[in-house]
């Protein structure tokens, strides 16, 4: 194990990625789930 | 003499435990065991590690493979065999994953998908903890740790295991631990990062009603999507999603019901004591081994910290003001986060019910975390 505190800002890069794509992956989800809620109504609900 | 000498077998066991390091391990098989019974800690996975730990770091265990010094194979043992069949192939896990997911509630974030948005931030501390962890670990077991923060033990042991981390054991003893020191670990962060006047703010629940059709679709919708987007994730969001799917199609009530207690617990019993073949001394015993448990709680820190400064920055444009208490309960360790979010919020203010939206965080955080997961994957592959 050596201790290598450059690699630090090194990864950094994985850090903006992964917070991006999962912000994205999940924003995708919740428009998809509010269009599912919207299309298919629960019909007791109307 | 001869008769003596031929005891002498009996005596050959002691002879070993000249290496402290069994003594060590036991005492660690001890904890792990007295956490699980006295302070009632994940039983169900701590009970099974402590007693499989105690039994590989027995002498000359019989209960694990034993090789010549060349190398070559004497016998085989039991917990490596069921290793091999259940851990390195990520199968038990994955069984696990159908009964996990066949418990779940989708509804409380059905009817309110926006708090999905707080089960992504909350996965911050795997990323941010990466980025520690790599100036010490090489890549593939600096993402191994890294995943600790998922609070999730399946996608751990997946993702450690794809990734071919040679710290599996020690991730394993961390991410199970921290989950169940989520009660202790959150509220000391919650509260540094939050004012009182914060964590006073209500958040009046609105029932939504969700259609069984909406919840026949969610968990297809997201495992196309998550596996479209990384691929080494459909395993892990798939056998997850399939067992919300036979709990909600209202077909399946049989199969639900045993996903959700005959094979998840059979599936524990057995996952327990197999990651227990990866605490053998020469492999638990090692600073790398502290340096682990010590990110393994940044990790779960900074997940914390990420929900809840994200609700924070929301609160900046939003008029209708979020408790950024429920950011925290992003963390996918469930039902627990759900829970401390919401007595923490009765403490505040004995009229302030989060639990359905700390839940609803919680259960996204859920979703959250084995993306997070197929990402890592998706990155280090």
């Amino acid at each position: 194990m050596e201790f290598n505190p450059s690699k630090f800002v090194d990864s950094l890069y994985y850090l903006g990625t992964g917070m991006v794509s999962i912000f994205i992956v999940i924003g995708v989800i919740i428009l998809m789930t509010m269009l599912i809620n919207k299309v298919f109504k629960d019909k007791k609900a109307e | 003499m001869n008769f003596l000498k031929d005891l002498a077998f009996l005596v050959e066991g002691f002879k070993e435990l000249m290496d402290p390091r069994y003594i060590v391990m036991w005492v660690i098989g001890g904890v792990l065991i007295y956490l699980a019974i006295k302070k009632k800690m994940e039983p169900t996975l701590l009970l099974p590690l402590g007693f499989g730990t105690i039994l590989v770091n027995i002498p000359l265990s019989g209960a694990i493979d034993k090789f010549a010094a060349d190398g070559t194979l004497i016998s085989e043992g039991p917990l490596s065999t069921l290793f091999g069949a259940g851990i390195s192939n990520e199968l038990f896990p994955l069984i696990l994953f159908i009964g996990i997911g066949a418990m779940i509630d989708f509804g409380p974030v059905l009817s309110n998908p926006k708090l999905m948005i707080f089960g992504a931030a909350a996965q911050f501390g795997i990323f941010f903890t990466f980025c520690l962890a790599s100036m010490f670990f090489e890549t593939n077991d600096a993402a191994s740790i890294a995943i600790i923060g998922a609070a999730d033990g399946p996608t751990a042991i997946v993702v450690a295991q794809k990734l071919k981390s040679t710290y599996q054991g020690a991730i394993m003893v961390a991410a199970y631990s921290y989950m169940a020191l989520v009660p202790i670990i959150q509220p000391p962060v919650i509260k540094l990062l939050t004012t009182k006047k914060e964590r006073q703010i209500r958040m009046p629940y609105e029932k939504g009603d969700v259609s069984k059709t909406a919840r026949i679709l969610f968990p297809i919708i997201i495992t196309v999507l998550a596996g479209i987007v990384a691929p080494d994730s459909v395993a892990l969001v798939g056998f997850l999603m399939f067992g919300n799917l036979i709990r909600e199609c209202g077909v399946l009530d049989s199969l639900s019901d045993t996903a959700q207690n005959v094979l998840a617990n059979l599936v524990t019993i057995f996952l327990g004591l197999t990651i227990a073949a990866q605490m053998q001394a020469e492999n638990f015993l090692k600073w790398d081994t502290l340096l682990i448990l010590g990110l393994g709680l940044f990790a779960f820190i900074f997940d914390t910290a990420g929900g809840v400064l994200f609700a924070k920055l929301l609160n900046l444009f939003m008029k209708k003001k979020i408790n950024p208490m429920i950011g925290a309960a992003g963390i996918s360790a469930f039902p627990m986060s759900g829970r401390v979010v919401h007595q923490m919020g009765l403490e505040e203010d004995n009229q302030n019910f989060l639990l359905m939206h700390s839940i609803g965080v919680n259960v996204s955080g859920q979703i959250a975390s084995v993306i997070a997961g197929g990402l890592i994957l998706q990155f280090f592959l």
